[in-house]
């Protein structure tokens, strides 16, 4: 037995330890899945913590405006793996209109609306959530309202900079506030798991990787991943995933997983941001941290 | 393929001011790994707001950083060297954020310690470094900053590394290398600096790339902290599967194993993975899971060990030296929740021994409490034993926190096991039989009223397996049968609402010692008190049997437990002969609680 870890063993592992310790400590834990690539390897990290099986629940936020093939691609996981398949969305200003693609709010408004908000009330479980009937293949009203007081999220620490000052457990008060200035203390693996009623915790298991970790890791894994990373014949591809309005592909022709891999090897997107092709990040000066201070993941 | 690449977490560290930001912005900046126009961009920035640009602003990218003007958190950044990645964890240097320091110094391999040339060795530098020595960080680089202001110095530079080498001495570090930099010229960061013709050792990159990695643990014994027992019956799967990450050492399919505190043993017989080849090991580093060739029950949280290694310390009580960084001060006789590995446990601060002023390096050794960013030697008890290493052979399980109340509130390393006899709990029940004013009516005479003894009858098992039922039919037949019998039914829950809800690992010690309580007066009242509870270890029946004593507990076990099975007075695997098992009980009853002769004259 050759006994030495790749930095790749070594991410996995800790990934999986920390979702264990969530899964052993939280009664009601969920896990954000937003169809990108590094939920999904959140994903199947859970299936590798638990052997093959996920056993807890996987909640989307659906803006309406998302790339269909995002949703086919969701709904086709959720049934060949048995996942337990929630999703939640703001009705109220889908009907009223009140979106940045109606040409009526402007884009941080817009992304406050459809993502944070949606958010925040379907994990409080004060709006509707639904979850898919893997008989009948449909979504239903699910009758579970209570909150989920651990919410498991595939933030990385080398994505933008507030994201580089993450806990793995990180405590958000009654009104969704992370407090940066006052985080819990974390060492040896031992987490703070412990949360006052009415507060609960984001799980962060990936903070350590970085995109060509996760992209390696799909490669190595033969992780099923969406087409919309790949040329698909135009020169361009998409390097991170939102509302079709608001996301741009970047000038590439990889056209698998293994040319994705070899293109960030090279450092051919060193010096741009992962998410430099999403909108709402360049509004007012700071668009990401404003959002993420108020619950954005 | 392309080979991968090693990867190192550093540190920064030092006190306020001496630049350890300016330090991570210059490496960053001088290795290319800033995005394109970052550097442009916040030159801008200084520029619009007419300040002078440094390169601490590059990291500070929130925005209520900037405002205070210092680093609130641990930062992490990442940069390549010929040799290998490097992930940065930019810590705090003020002493409100050591809880911030702390969490990004324990994930680290190697520390740059950041000592300004100008002030010189301040209390935070010698703190920070007595940490170091604490978290078990060998590797470390001293820098002397900001040699620019002191016009490039050589003896202000063998000035600091002198006395700082002194005090490094005293706990027992060596540090790697002394370097003296400006990292706002770029001094001795990238290359070696023309400005410094005396100095001719490593520079920063260099001497990070000198660092050498700790390797992993394979060679020592075999430590796997248990983290959940998984069972995923509703999804077609029958495997019963204990997961964990090994620690330290290796384990084998076939291996004998024991479990610590429990001493429970089995035989591995798989490892289990999802899309992996057949594995027929695991080793330090990995999260894995086995099969047993045996069912075993216990709790997450136990120990697996090889029962042909050195095994861990099994005691409830340990000599630790731990650092506060609680709000409030850790006090003797509160609860707190002590985590070591997988472990949770009730615990109690029962001695101090000295405090540290690691600044200063003296102690007081008078202090009644540990007060907020105090270093301590102390003794703590918990309510039950603990597996655990100390920290000179297995640090990866010779380390602990301390939770009160929701926060994490200190971190401690094992010294040694402290064995003896007299347990806060023993020492409880000593106090309360003394303050007990007893009525003129003896127990005696009680038993010869009801023509019977009293008895606490404690109905347990793993879940389900019809224990209530049981209990009450019992409680009905024996009350037919003219018997001075009561079953409380009061569910853990009822229980706990009631007292201290915070946390699962004291509500169940909180309802284990109520429930004691009842026993205690409800058996010294004469009765038969009848309760079922689930899921008890031999600690936890041990503290329900201590607490209701001097009255005769009897156990009566449904299906599987966590305790030795000799432990029970009587066993069932199930409940489905409920009327043959209730008259086996009742047999054994009339023998247990029959008066003895004397009472009758």
């Amino acid at each position: 037995m050759n006994k030495s870890m790749t930095k790749l063993d070594m991410l996995e592992a800790q990934s999986i330890f920390i979702l264990r310790e969530a899964y052993r400590e939280f009664k009601n834990l969920a896990m954000l899945w937003s169809i990108g690539k590094d939920s999904t390897v959140l994903l199947w990290l859970a299936r590798k913590a638990f052997f093959g099986h996920v056993p807890i629940p996987l909640v989307h936020i659906d803006t309406s405006f998302k790339i269909p093939e995002m949703i086919e691609y969701r709904d086709r996981l959720a049934l060949e793996w048995n996942l337990n398949m929630v999703y939640g969305q703001n009705k109220e200003l889908l009907e009223s209109k009140q979106t940045f693609p109606d040409g009526n709010i402007t884009r941080l408004a817009c992304c406050k609306g459809l993502k944070s908000e949606a958010l925040k009330h379907t994990l409080a479980g004060d709006w509707p959530r639904y979850r898919l009937n893997h008989e009948t293949k449909k979504y239903e009203l699910d009758t579970n309202t209570e909150p989920y007081t651990g919410v498991i999220v595939g933030v990385r620490a080398d994505e933008e900079g507030s994201r580089s000052k993450e806990r793995y457990f990180s405590p958000r008060d009654r009104n969704n506030d992370w407090d940066v200035g006052d985080q819990p203390p974390e060492l040896w693996n031992q987490f703070k798991t412990d949360f006052a009623p009415g507060t609960h915790l984001r799980i962060h298991p990936l903070l350590d990787w970085t995109e060509l970790n996760i992209w390696e890791y799909i490669e190595r894994e033969n992780i099923p991943i969406t087409g919309l990373y790949f040329d698909r014949g135009d020169g361009k591809r998409y390097r991170s995933l939102g509302c079709y309005p608001c996301t741009t592909p970047v000038e590439s022709t990889a056209k698998n997983v293994a040319d994705i891999v070899e293109e960030l090897r090279t450092g051919k997107f060193a010096n741009i941001a992962e998410r430099s092709g999403r909108a709402q990040d360049k509004e007012d000066g700071g668009g990401l941290e404003t959002l993420r201070l108020d619950g954005y993941m | 393929m392309t080979k991968h690449r090693e990867q190192m977490n550093v540190v920064i560290v030092g006190h306020v001011d001496h630049g350890k930001s300016t330090v991570v912005g210059r490496l960053l900046a001088d290795t290319g790994a800033l995005p394109k126009g970052k550097l442009e961009s916040v030159q801008a920035m200084c520029k619009r707001n007419s300040k002078p640009f440094e390169y601490a602003f590059l990291l500070d990218a929130l925005k209520d950083e900037q405002s205070q003007g210092i680093t609130i958190d641990t930062a992490r950044c990442f940069f390549k060297s010929k040799k290998r990645d490097y992930i940065i964890i930019d810590a705090p240097g003020h002493i409100e954020f050591l809880k911030n320091m702390i969490s990004g110094a324990a994930r680290a391999e190697a520390a740059m310690l950041i000592i300004d040339a100008k002030e010189g060795i301040r209390e935070n530098s010698k703190r920070h470094g007595y940490m170091m020595s604490f978290l078990g960080i060998r590797n470390i680089n001293v820098c002397v900053n900001k040699m620019d202001l002191v016009n490039y110095d050589e003896k202000v530079f063998n000035q600091i590394k002198e006395e700082f080498t002194k005090f490094l001495k005293e706990i027992n570090i060596t540090a790697k290398n002394f370097i003296p930099i400006s990292a706002r010229e770029g001094d001795n960061i990238a290359s070696l600096s023309a400005k410094m013709p005396w100095y001719r050792g490593y520079f920063i990159l260099d001497a990070l790339d000198h660092f050498e990695k700790e390797a992993l643990k394979v060679d020592k014994p075999f430590r796997y902290p248990l983290q959940d027992i998984y069972k995923f019956t509703e999804k077609n799967d029958d495997r019963r599967i204990f997961a964990g990450r090994v620690e330290t050492g290796s384990i084998s399919v076939g291996d004998e194993v024991i479990f610590f505190p429990s001493k429970k043993t089995s035989r591995v017989l798989s490892i289990e993975g999802f899309n992996v080849d057949e594995k027929n090991g695991a080793f330090a580093g990995q999260s894995t899971g086995l099969t047993l060739e045996t069912q075993i029950y216990v709790r997450p949280g136990e120990m697996v060990c090889k029962r042909n290694e050195i095994h861990p310390h099994v005691s409830n009580k340990f000599k630790a030296n731990i650092f506060w960084m609680g709000k409030l001060p850790l006090i003797k006789g509160k609860n707190y929740k002590l985590k070591i590995a997988t472990q949770q446990v009730p615990v109690v601060l029962s001695e101090i021994i000295s405090v540290l002023d690691a600044s200063e390096l003296s102690s007081i050794s008078n202090k009644a409490q540990v007060d907020r960013h105090d270093v301590a030697e102390c003794v703590f008890e918990a309510l039950k034993p603990v597996a655990f290493d100390d920290i000179v052979h297995i640090p990866e399980t010779g380390r602990f926190v301390i939770v009160d109340n929701y926060e994490i509130a200190g971190g401690g390393i094992i010294l040694s096991p402290v064995y003896e006899e007299g347990s806060v709990l023993n020492q409880y029940i000593k106090t309360r039989e003394f303050n007990w004013v007893r009525s003129e009516i003896t127990p005696a005479t009680r038993s010869i009223k009801f023509d019977h003894k009293p008895a606490f009858v404690i109905i347990t098992g793993d879940t389900n397996h019809g224990k209530l039922q049981l209990a009450r039919k019992l409680e009905e037949k024996l009350f037919q049968l003219k018997k001075n019998v009561y079953f409380l039914g009061i569910s853990n829950e009822t229980l706990t609402q009631h007292s201290d809800e915070k946390n699962k690992t004291l509500a169940k010690v909180s309802h284990l010692r109520q429930l004691g309580e009842m026993a205690h007066v409800l058996t010294d009242a004469g009765l038969i008190l009848i309760t079922s509870i689930s899921d008890v270890d031999e600690y936890e029946l041990e503290i329900l049997k201590s607490l209701s004593r001097p009255s005769k507990a009897i156990v009566i076990n449904v299906g599987e437990t966590q305790f030795d099975l000799a432990k029970a007075d009587l066993h069932f695997d199930n409940t489905d002969k409920m009327e043959s098992i209730l008259e086996e009980i009742i047999r054994k009853l009339d023998q247990d609680l029959q008066l003895d002769p004397e009472y009758a004259i």
